[in-house]
């Protein structure tokens, strides 16, 4: 793939403004080869607020994501984003709403044949976002995830952490209103891991973007819904105040197992759920 | 691996064909539909056009040798040697040039674009595309199949034109033909009708050559050993296909130009 540009401009869709929910899932079944993977979830997630997925590997929880995209349809049921229904939504449409939408993907998924800065920019290259204020955004997203003496490199010259981060820079710079996270930990290092999962937390309290996060490692859920982000000392910590121990309310959980949701909740109600299976689960 | 059931066989080859019919409609739509990606398609015509040039030009050459070689040898018996530059520009032409350029070109980029699409398939890089508001059909489809029409008909063009050159290296150094009288044959034994079928013919199969590979390679599933099937379907698929169409297309020639 060379890093040609459209002789005319990606499209954006218009948000209405609305004050429901920004994602919401009704009675969505979707399966593969005559095996059901998702059946009849039903959840919601409000404008500002961070659902974490939790299950077992193969439950679904990446195939939920791609559906909430729009990159994988539906077999019943209703999914409406930012309050629009998408299952019915033509290929074109969803291309322009995607443009309020961030995704991580759970491999980094860069473009191989771009550098950095060519990765990062893709999205404001499509809109023909003049070159110099492409430039200073990248860099600015690359600031962001502590990358900027990375632009010129090519992915192939990156370690795992670092196209996580990469990922992370290109999925939120365009601003977008809702960012979806595959794994952004999996198959990478503890101490790796936690710098992944501090960027998440900085981009969630800084600007609180609604987000859903799927993650198998119970730590990391558990970090980001008890840590906070501090933007006067740039750094995480561990708050002692507020209600529920200073736990973050905007953080909440949703477990899937065999194709179902077994919990939705906050944090609270997940640690002192009394479901054997989730007990098992979280010990 | 496990026996399907005729049913399910058959359903699996209709929807195979449902879902490559559908991408060729989008690819031909897309050509016609703003925007472009011109980037992609200059570099796509230098990787397929000028990245093909050496294997099209040896097989060409060689293929011509070869051909006066075996002609002069069994015109001899009809004491008709002075046809040979007439029967080798004929076949270059007509047949040979068109068939094994497109079986050249289906070897090197068929594969390639299977190969690129399907790993790009199986790192999530195309669903990366989309969600970032990029139809890969319209920048990785449409592109490959611009350049690849264009190219193919230079390319056959360019084995013709060795083909004749190397039947003549033959006819005239190693069976001591008249160089004249050979050329004057070659360029008397072609007609207009002849031309038109050598040069239609590329056309299918460049069409055949990119959608095969793009389809193969965006269908990829099943990491890097699918890559690989996706590959080698995509070379086999690619170069029946240009035989068989080259098949229809010479019936239908022949049966506008009635030779």
């Amino acid at each position: 793939m060379s890093e040609g540009k459209a002789k005319s401009g990606a499209a954006t869709m218009d948000l209405p403004e609305s004050s429901g929910p920004v994602v919401e899932f009704k009675d969505v079944s979707i399966g593969f080869d005559a095996k059901q993977v998702l059946k009849k979830i039903s959840f919601s997630v409000d404008r500002g607020e961070t659902l974490i997925l939790l299950g077992p590997a193969g439950c679904g929880k990446s195939v939920l994501l791609k559906l909430a995209n729009g990159l994988l349809s539906p077999d019943s049921g209703s999914i409406r984003i930012f309050g629009q229904e998408i299952t019915t939504m033509r290929e074109a449409e969803l291309y322009k709403l995607r443009a309020h939408i961030g995704m991580v993907f759970q491999e980094s998924a860069l473009f191989d044949s771009l550098d950095v800065e060519e990765n990062v920019a893709y999205r404001l290259y499509e809109e023909h976002v003049p070159e110099a204020e492409a430039h200073r955004r990248v860099v600015e997203a690359l600031k962001f995830v502590e990358l900027e003496h990375a632009i010129t490199k090519f992915p192939s010259e990156l370690s795992g952490g670092m196209r996580r981060r990469v990922s992370i820079a290109r999925a939120i710079i365009s601003n977008p209103d809702l960012i979806l996270y595959d794994s952004p930990t999996g198959g990478l290092d503890p101490i790796t891991s936690t710098t992944i999962i501090e960027l998440v937390m900085k981009q969630r309290d800084v600007s609180h973007t609604t987000s859903l996060l799927v993650t198998h490692r119970l730590q990391d859920a558990f970090t980001m819904a008890t840590h906070r982000f501090v933007p006067e000392k740039g750094m995480v910590a561990l708050p002692t105040d507020g209600p529920n121990h200073g736990t973050d309310e905007s953080t909440k959980f949703l477990m899937l197992n065999e194709g179902g949701v077994v919990f939705h909740g906050t944090t609270e109600e997940l640690v002192h759920s009394n479901d054997p299976w989730i007990r098992e689960y979280l010990s | 691996m496990a026996l399907l059931s005729p049913e399910v066989y058959l359903k699996k080859q209709v929807l195979a064909v449902q879902e490559y019919s559908i991408l060729c409609a989008t690819a031909i739509a897309d050509i016609f539909t703003r925007p472009h990606y011109w980037d992609d398609v200059w570099a796509q015509m230098d990787s397929i056009g000028v990245g093909s040039m050496p294997i099209i030009v040896l097989t060409g050459f060689f293929t011509g040798c070869v051909l006066a070689l075996q002609s002069v040898t069994a015109l001899q018996e009809f004491g008709a040697v002075s046809k040979t530059g007439s029967l080798v520009s004929l076949s270059m032409v007509k047949e040979l040039g068109p068939v094994l350029t497109g079986l050249m070109v289906s070897g090197r980029n068929a594969a390639g674009m299977a190969s690129e699409l399907g790993s790009m398939k199986v790192t999530e890089q195309l669903d990366a595309m989309r969600a970032l508001g990029t139809d890969p059909i319209r920048k990785l489809v449409a592109p490959r199949l611009i350049a690849t029409v264009f190219m193919l008909f230079f390319l056959t063009i360019v084995a013709d034109a060795f083909g004749i050159a190397g039947g003549a290296l033959v006819a005239i150094y190693l069976e001591g033909l008249n160089g004249s009288s050979y050329l004057h044959n070659s360029y008397q034994g072609l007609v207009y009708g002849d031309v038109v079928q050598g040069l239609t013919k590329p056309l299918f199969s460049a069409f055949i050559i990119a959608t095969v590979g793009c389809y193969f390679g965006m269908k990829t599933t099943g990491g890097t050993q699918g890559v690989g099937r996706a590959t080698t379907q995509a070379v086999v698929v690619s170069s029946v296909f240009i035989i068989i169409v080259d098949l229809l297309v010479t019936r239908a020639m022949i049966g506008i130009f009635g030779s």
